[in-house]
């Protein structure tokens, strides 16, 4: 199988390939948002800590 | 009565505590994610290049490994949900009401996948986007309560009142759960029938049946992946005030 052939997934290509781009973005989204408020929260902190010193 | 081993116990006592939870979940990590990758590489391969076209739908039918795990997830999700709210209820443990509010998020989405996929797939075979069967219907409603759990949570200042109210919505909402199941069998519907849990015949061929259940497995890893990441960050907001908490921000600063 090529990769053309691949791609076009037997003319659902769009239908396949949205479903699955979509789904990687939401579920990336899901892990990356929480990592970066985590960050965000803990360098607060080290601001207000440094604020009360 | 119950014969668990005293370890076993001891485990779920020192999990319950927040700090213990994160540090735990901290070096639980990177395993979850090895084991994630695995199954998600292996499913993939499986059901998008080893399966064999469908002899009725084409290749459109690959949507599956995604549309029918992620469908299954929305619905385990919830009942993890409401379990976490009822465990919260009765014995006020915090641990099980950030579970309940870290996994709203990650439910919603794959709710929110399934229907999105569901919708992609029913395009070329239904020729329709959407129609208002039981089957839809009932899986955009569950879609709302979790949508209602995170606005309830997010309107609530005092997270332990707000944890109580989710938790009482969350458990009314459980209804809908086999009421989605069902829908395909109690209705006439658009949507298709069971193919997967009809254990006695099963009408899906090995081939495709093996790359399903690794996704669905993939997908299990995956929202313990982003449910800990979750309540990792909402335990460090809850406890802020807490000696754990001010001792992670210094080490945090000393990088």
């Amino acid at each position: 199988m090529s990769i053309q052939e691949f791609l076009y997934m037997g003319g659902y290509g769009f239908y396949v390939w949205t479903s699955y781009g979509l789904t990687l973005i939401v579920l990336i989204a899901n892990i990356v948002v929480p990592v970066i408020q985590r960050k965000q929260f803990l360098r607060q902190q080290v601001r207000k800590q440094k604020r009360q010193a | 009565m119950f014969l668990v081993p005293d370890a076993v116990v001891r485990f779920f006592h020192r999990m319950a505590s927040p700090p213990h939870f994160y540090a735990f979940t901290e070096k639980l990590m990177p395993w979850l994610v090895v084991v994630f990758v695995l199954l998600v590489s292996s499913g993939l391969y499986g059901g998008l290049y080893l399966a064999p076209t469908d002899y009725q739908q084409g290749d459109s039918y690959r949507i599956i490994y995604i549309h029918v795990p992620a469908a299954w997830m929305s619905l385990f999700i919830y009942v993890v949900m409401a379990i976490a709210g009822a465990i919260g209820l009765i014995w006020r443990i915090k641990l099980a009401e950030v579970v309940l509010i870290s996994s709203a998020s990650v439910g919603a989405s794959f709710t929110f996948i399934a229907l999105v996929t569901g919708s992609l797939w029913g395009k070329p075979m239904w020729g329709t986007w959407w129609v208002w069967d039981a089957r839809l219907t009932s899986e955009l409603i569950l879609l709302f309560l979790y949508l209602g759990v995170i606005g309830l949570y997010g309107a609530i200042d005092d997270k332990r009142v707000a944890s109580k109210a989710v938790a009482i919505l969350a458990l009314v909402g459980v209804v809908n759960i086999p009421i989605i199941h069902y829908s395909v069998e109690w209705w006439n519907t658009l949507h298709q029938g069971p193919t997967v849990t009809k254990m006695d015949k099963p009408s899906i061929h090995v081939t495709m049946l093996v790359p399903l259940l690794l996704m669905a497995l993939a997908f299990k890893a995956y929202y313990l992946i982003a449910m800990i990441q979750r309540a990792r960050v909402e335990l460090l907001q809850r406890e802020r005030n807490s000696q754990w908490v001010k001792n992670k921000a210094v080490e945090v600063d000393g990088l």
